[in-house]
């Protein structure tokens, strides 16, 4: 129920989690290419400053921050540039992307870096040190983390909510950081508190991780106000206005940010990518990714560097199982299926699952019956009913009459669909249809 | 590896088990007890009926329906229960000209499946109301042997029928016509006259309380139209005793029938859960309405059927209040 610590409707798929819930982190092997796009978060992509024949040693910028809302990228590894070309982008399209050859018997260690002392720094400073070090959102969104810390001018933020909800089903990159880095979790926490100037902080974890919130708890700072809530495990628990009202009981306005109710969300990866900028210096050069799916040979929780190329990670986990069909960058719910397993793992890439073909969705599409399952899923209590009628028909001006803007593509009214109506689907077309009608002045 | 079949879709890549034939199927399912228990009482002539209405229907999703669309099951529902409607000994040509109607003219014109305004089975039943009253209109006894052919059944199309089998009249009409009323205990089990499948009110409402567990059926709009009817005739039966009690107007008739089985198809009802409870508050008032003051005895069709006009009227006054918003849309 809504009244008190949860949020109305969901859906609860089945969670695939215990594939690797138990397995710690390991960390990959350097592969010997790796492919860095230059766009990998949400704003600008970054400036490419590095040319062909270039030797760069790990942790050397390749792509500069274009402006604030942008972060520049590092190389992961030290070699040698080998391209810069136009390669398969995670996100399906071609994207500027810088090739380098790892060296394989580089020492693989950064250049000596000033450590910035947090406590000293005022926030413009902390701000400029999360920027440099590229740190992005890592719950997939990857929004720049360092615009988070500057809440808009007039704005009063009181409460840090930090997501540990990892809703999606098979993941479980989060939860292995809450368990075995719990100690950078809350450092990381220190740092965003300190520089938001907030006082208070809830860490929401679903139930299903229990040995996660017996990590945090252990480790919580005594001299700081940190909550650790264990939230009820349902999709999408994790997404921002959804997780804001399971932790405070507000609801987000329509159409406004997190920050109108007082509130930041920053997930526990970040927070932990945060915590390495303070303590040893490092950018972000790599990210945890739960390997993962029925349709793999050897499922892990991996550190994988940014710009490994998906075949190389797949083979690595001794490659995928006969009846493999799907390659998932994400989780099944809101995750982007791939063909081309050139593309590489990228900063906001929180997992690989490889669905087995009696996983994946079936072709048949039913018409649809009204049983109004939708609306019971919906987490913010739209009609995706009556919107799927109006996308069917092209009518997007009556999809945005009806609050298609709040519509978050969480997938759940596809997921429960008896019919196998691709709403969620037809919602993206519509709310990219909406962005153009502006431009071609047609409304 | 082999990466040569990788198939994309869009997100969500997973879906929940259920898919709308097995709804339907599951609807059918739950069917069989009901037309068990009419063959229990009215025998092999009502199995005779509702298989001819069922053939009209399936035989015309078939010829004009979408193509393949007799897997989803719809029509075999549109058809049981249409034939569950009817008097055993009804004759069959009539029946299955019911089915091919309600499909037809309920649900194939308006664009199949999902499409239409009015419940099918209703849209036949009114049909046959209208086209053959005094065959809809004669209700043969229950019991007797199992292999009575009663009525008229095997009658020849559009040839007078010459009705010779031993025909009562439904509680309803009993009450209404001749003042007399009919035990409770033989409303619940079925022990009385009527049609063949709307009798047993025991177990249709198994065959909901079943769809209901399995997530077939909303609950809501029965519940409405149970609770409606009972206070309303409750009330009515308070101020002037000579009028029906609540449970004699719950357990007769078509109520459970309808209530269970044609309130709940979700194509034809409201599909938020406020319309649902709207849906069923204003088809239990239409029912007592038609019931006490109508020149007919019994009114569930009806009132299902208006309800179903108003259920794109509802659906607009119900819509869900977005998240973050103040108040609902108007729409």
């Amino acid at each position: 129920m809504s009244f008190f610590g949860g949020f109305s409707h969901g859906v609860h798929p089945p969670e695939e989690k215990d594939l690797t819930r138990a397995l710690p982190i390991r960390r990959m092997p350097y592969p010997a290419t790796l492919v860095l796009p230059l766009r990998q978060h949400a704003g600008k992509e970054a400036k490419l400053c590095v040319k062909v024949g270039d030797h760069v040693e790990r942790g050397d910028p390749i792509g500069l921050a274009d402006g604030f809302m942008s972060v520049p990228i590092h190389a992961s590894a030290a070699g040698t540039v080998t391209a810069v070309n136009l390669w398969p982008h995670p996100d399906g399209s071609m994207a500027l992307s810088v090739h380098l050859a790892v060296d394989p018997f580089a020492p693989q260690v950064p250049r000596p870096r000033l450590v910035p002392k947090w406590e000293g720094l005022k926030v413009d400073e902390v701000v400029k040190a999360v920027q440099d070090a590229g740190v992005v959102g890592l719950g997939g969104a990857a929004f720049p983390t360092h615009v988070k810390l500057v809440p808009p001018k007039g704005s009063i933020v009181n409460t840090l909510i930090i997501n540990g909800a990892e809703c999606e089903p098979y993941l479980t990159s989060d939860h292995r950081t809450m368990v075995e880095y719990p100690e950078r979790v809350h450092f990381g926490c220190r740092v965003m508190m300190h520089t938001l100037g907030v006082v208070r902080a809830v860490i929401g974890v679903e139930k299903n991780k229990p040995d996660a919130i017996a990590a945090l708890t252990r480790t919580k700072p005594a001299d700081l106000d940190i909550t650790i809530l264990p939230l009820t495990v349902k999709y999408p628990q994790g997404a921002e206005k959804m997780l804001i009202k399971a932790v405070t009981g507000v609801e987000v306005p329509s159409g406004k940010l997190p920050v109108s109710v007082g509130v930041v969300v920053q997930n526990v990866g970040s927070l932990a990518a945060i915590a390495e900028v303070f303590d040893t210096g490092m950018p972000l050069l790599e990210r945890i990714v739960t390997v993962t799916g029925h349709g793999l040979m050897r499922p892990a929780n991996l550190i994988v560097p940014v710009g490994t190329r998906l075949k190389d990670l797949l083979a690595y986990c001794d490659g995928v199982r006969p009846d493999a069909a799907e390659v998932i960058l994400g989780g099944p719910m809101m995750g982007m299926a791939l063909a081309n397993l050139e593309a590489p793992v990228i900063k906001g890439t929180t997992g690989v699952v490889v669905l087995a073909a009696h996983e994946t969705r079936g072709e048949t599409v039913y018409p649809c019956i009204h049983c109004g399952r939708c609306l019971e899923a919906c987490p913010v209590f739209l009609n995706p009913s009556l919107l799927g009628d109006f996308a069917r028909v092209r009518r997007y001006p009556e999809m945005a009459d009806h609050h298609l803007a709040d519509c978050m593509l969480c997938g759940a009214c596809s997921y429960v669909c008896p019919s196998n109506i691709p709403l969620s689907q037809l919602f993206q077309a519509g709310k990219a249809a909406l962005r153009r009608i502006p431009q071609t002045g047609a409304a | 590896m082999s990466f040569d079949k990788l198939i994309v879709t869009a997100s969500p890549h997973i879906k929940a088990g259920d898919t709308t034939p097995r709804i339907m199927w599951h609807v059918v399912a739950s069917l069989v007890p009901v037309i068990m228990s009419s063959a229990w009482f009215f025998g092999i002539s009502a199995l005779l009926v509702i298989a001819a209405a069922t053939l009209g229907a399936l035989i015309t999703e078939r010829l004009i329906g979408r193509p393949g669309a007799l897997h989803d099951g719809s029509a075999t529902i549109t058809g049981l229960l249409l034939g569950l409607s009817l008097p055993s000994g009804f004759p069959m040509w009539m029946a299955f000209l019911g089915g091919a109607f309600g499909i037809g003219f309920g649900k194939t014109v308006w664009g199949g499946l999902g499409q239409n305004a009015f419940n099918p089975a209703l849209v036949g039943r009114a049909f046959l109301q209208a086209a053959f009253p005094v065959a809809i209109t004669t209700w043969p006894k229950p019991g007797g042997s199992f292999w009575t052919l009663g009525g008229d059944l095997f009658a020849w199309p559009f040839l007078h029928p010459v009705s010779d089998a031993v025909t009562g009249a439904t509680p309803l009409g009993l009450l209404k016509f001749e003042k007399q009323g009919t035990p409770l205990t033989d409303l619940i089990l079925g022990t009385t006259g009527g049609s063949v499948g709307e009798t047993a009110a025991l177990v249709i409402l198994a065959g909901g309380v079943y769809l209901a567990l399995m997530g077939c059926l909303n609950w809501r709009a029965p519940a409405a139209i149970v609770l409606t009817v009972g206070v309303f005739s409750g009330l009515l039966h308070a101020f002037d005793p000579a009028k029906p009690d609540a449970l004699f107007m719950i357990f007769s008739g078509g109520l459970m029938l309808g209530a269970v089985y044609m309130a709940t198809d979700m194509v034809t009802v409201p599909v938020t859960n406020r319309g649902r409870w709207i849906f069923g508050i204003g088809t239990g008032l239409l029912v007592v309405i038609i019931r006490i003051w109508g020149g007919l005895p019994e009114g569930v069709m009806y009132a299902i059927l208006l309800m179903n006009a108003l259920t794109p009227f509802i659906n607009s006054a119900t819509q869900p209040r977005v998240f973050g918003t103040p108040a609902r849309i108007p729409s």
